[in-house]
């Protein structure tokens, strides 16, 4: 069981700046998430985690010792990847077994003659079948451990995969979009096992994924990078309801958050569609801003749009989405040119809209993020501070 | 079949159910001519080595002998020459080029294509233009380096200038080009040095590279007179062709048929061992098992 350091991480591939200085401390047992766009640089962190790429700049640490002189099977770290990796030629079983034969037997107990001679390896290879036995039990994959890796299906190749990281009992175990391979479905069935595999084994995991799914619900952490950088860390909750900036805000969530945009008004007052609201800001007048919305902080407001605290907006309803237990509304925002807004709802309440409806749409103005042009979260001061002042907006 | 199909309909796809056996006519009419192109010398062997003398030389082309001379044609050869011997010694030349070839190619081919170190791309540019080179042009320094360390009219110097192989490292090459990368890296995790990766892991999903080139380096070799008959003088090291020039001046003089009849029995093991080994090699490239 181990911690994991990253500190100042750089890495170049020629010109292009992949990582500028990565920090993190993972602590032992932790489930930390990488999450980012497409070329963020989330696989070159972990591979050189793993030791299979060397970085240009700063330090890995694992338990407390620095491993960047060793070599990658030095590390106690095992690794998980998205094509899996299965040695193509081999059974299961010796798929699974091949990381113990390497560390259990020595060079030339493995070579094809001289083995014959060695006394030992009938015993260690006893121990090697009891252990593969035993992984295999866990991931149920006993009945496949004669069937090589083309006779299998995706998430029985995950499985084995699983198992030839599991069988070495490595303190990090990192992966690397495991899951991406495999059809919705069983992704979701995988991301329980996978959690509970972690439960159990209390190894530390670094997980990669673009899926912020995936991130949310799996780990302990989530650290969101973008351009070789950590953006924000924090919880899963943290990240979701508190986002730092508005890459986070527009990664983490499904569907998106609605952005609209907002302005700063007389006194500082923020202003949505030109009408203001009851949040002020420290910007200078006339700064524009964004203003994100979380798909279920929308809701339908039915005649006056009154009250304190509360900003609205009309828009027309374009396509209901059934999900089963709940809807999302897409709308158009009347007459704007700008990109809709979802709106995440009970099937009782988008039934009662019409197709092309015309609504008007209320949110709680506490419930929304403020993000300045540079897209850097702003901290408003709430309806609370200036309330006095404060008459019940109009239209 | 619908009950009135319109009549359009059928006249153009009868039309193009004619167009369709035509062309199949065409393209097996082309490949059946130009497999008997290549065959005909194939053919022509096989009949001339059951022809009597007499047959051999008249005028007219006939592809079955009056008079059946093969028994006699096969005795001849079989006591006059050591075919057997010659044989022996191509499989030996053929299996110790191939073996060291593969030795050498792999772990070459292997570094050129999935390691990254400096110069590698002048190493890979060095190897094309190896390629380029005929054998001819260093036949003479080996020859006389071989002279000189005394190892003419050996098997060693039968082999020694075809144990390193471009052709081989370039082929590899760009089989290993194609072998995932993240296997290699799971591989370098689970502890196995860059050497047992060569062997372990990537060699044996290159067998359809490595009998391709199996192939290729032991037809040229069974078949090669021109390097054995520079170094080899001792009739006992010839290997088939070599072999088959001193059995035709010293035993035969003009015996064709004594000659076509032991052409014919040095060529059957390589087209046995390839009629045997043509499923596998068939399997072995269709289903490359790397995913
Ligand atoms: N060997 C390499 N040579 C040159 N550039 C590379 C190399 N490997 C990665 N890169 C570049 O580094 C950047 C980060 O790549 P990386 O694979 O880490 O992205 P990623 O976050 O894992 O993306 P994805 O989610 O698509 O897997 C990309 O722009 C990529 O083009
Ligand atoms: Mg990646």
């Amino acid at each position: 069981m181990a911690t994991v350091t990253l500190s100042s991480i750089a890495k170049s591939f020629g010109p292009t700046r992949v990582l500028g200085g990565v920090d993190l401390d993972i602590a032992d047992g932790e489930f930390l998430t990488l999450v980012g766009p497409s070329g963020c640089g989330k696989s070159t962190l972990i591979r050189i985690i793993a030791g299979l790429e060397h970085q240009d700049g700063g330090a890995v640490t694992i338990g407390g010792q620095p491993v960047d002189h060793l070599r990658p099977h030095e590390r106690r770290v095992a690794m998980v990847f998205q094509s899996y990796a299965l040695y193509p030629h081999m059974s299961v079983r010796q798929n699974i077994a091949l990381p113990l034969t390497m560390s259990r037997l020595k060079l030339w107990q493995r070579l094809p003659l001289l083995r014959a001679l060695s006394g030992q390896r009938r015993a260690v290879m006893r121990g090697i079948e009891a252990d593969v036995a035993a992984a295999a039990a866990q991931l149920q994959l006993d009945h496949l451990l004669d069937r090589k890796p083309a006779q299998l299906s995706g998430g029985q190749r995950q499985r084995v995969a699983l198992g030839r990281a599991m069988v070495r009992h490595p303190d990090v175990f990192l992966m690397d979009e495991p899951l991406s391979n495999l059809d919705a479905k069983l992704r979701v069935h995988m991301r329980t096992e996978l959690a509970e595999l972690h439960k159990r084994l209390g190894a530390t995991f670094i997980y990669v994924t673009h899926d912020q799914v995936e991130a949310m619900t799996m780990s302990d952490r989530v650290a969101m990078m973008d351009s070789g950088t950590i953006l924000q860390l924090g919880t899963p909750s943290q990240l979701y309801e508190k986002p730092g900036s508005l890459k986070v805000a527009q990664f983490i969530g499904s569907p998106a958050i609605n952005l609209l945009p907002a302005s700063v008004g007389a006194g500082g007052r923020l202003e949505l569609f030109g009408r203001p609201m009851s949040l002020t800001v420290q910007q200078p007048q006339g700064q524009a801003m964004t203003l994100g919305v979380r798909s279920e902080a929308l809701s339908l407001v039915q005649g006056e749009p009154a009250g304190a605290g509360r900003a609205w907006f009309s828009a027309r309803l374009r396509r209901k989405e059934n999900l089963g237990s709940e809807y999302i509304l897409h709308f158009d925002l009347a007459g704007r040119d700008l990109p809709g807004v979802t709106m995440r709802t009970s099937p009782a309440q988008a039934a009662s809209v019409a197709e092309a409806a015309e609504v008007t749409l209320g949110f709680d103005e506490a419930a929304c993020h403020l993000f300045a042009a540079d897209g850097e979260r702003i901290e408003p001061r709430g309806p609370g501070v200036a309330s006095a002042s404060i008459v019940p907006l109009r239209a | 079949m619908s009950a009135s199909p319109p009549l359009v309909a059928t006249v153009s796809s009868a039309h193009s159910a004619a167009r369709r056996f035509l062309s199949l006519v065409l393209i097996h009419g082309v490949l059946i001519a130009g497999a008997l192109f290549m065959l005909a010398p194939f053919i022509w062997m096989l009949v001339t080595s059951i022809k009597p003398p007499a047959e051999i030389f008249s005028a007219e082309i006939a592809l079955w002998p009056k008079q059946f001379y093969g028994v006699e044609n096969y005795r001849f050869a079989m006591e006059k020459a050591p075919l057997l011997r010659f044989a022996l010694n191509g499989v030996i030349l053929c299996a110790g080029i191939l073996v060291v070839q593969l030795l050498v190619a792999i772990p070459c081919a292997y570094a050129l294509a999935k390691l990254d170190f400096p110069g590698r791309n002048l190493l890979f540019v060095l190897v094309l233009l190896g390629l380029c080179i005929p054998v001819q042009v260093p036949a003479m320094p080996l020859y006389i380096g071989l002279a000189q360390l005394g190892l003419l009219n050996t098997y060693f110097a039968m082999m020694v200038p075809f144990f390193l192989s471009v052709f081989a490292i370039f082929l590899f090459r760009q089989f290993f080009r194609s072998f995932p990368d993240d296997i290699i890296n799971a591989a370098r995790l689970d502890g196995m040095s860059e050497f047992e990766i060569v062997w372990r892991i990537v060699t044996p999903s290159a067998w359809p590279a490595i009998a391709a080139f199996a192939v290729f380096s032991i037809v040229a070799h069974w078949n090669d007179l021109y390097w054995p008959l520079i170094v080899i003088s001792d009739a006992k090291l010839a290997p088939p062709p070599l072999g088959m020039m001193f059995f035709a001046d010293a035993e035969t003089g003009s015996n064709y048929g004594a000659l076509t009849a032991a052409a014919t029995i040095l060529t059957a093991p390589l087209v046995l061992a390839f009629l045997i080994a043509r499923r596998r090699f068939i399997d072995g490239i269709t289903m490359t098992g790397v995913k």
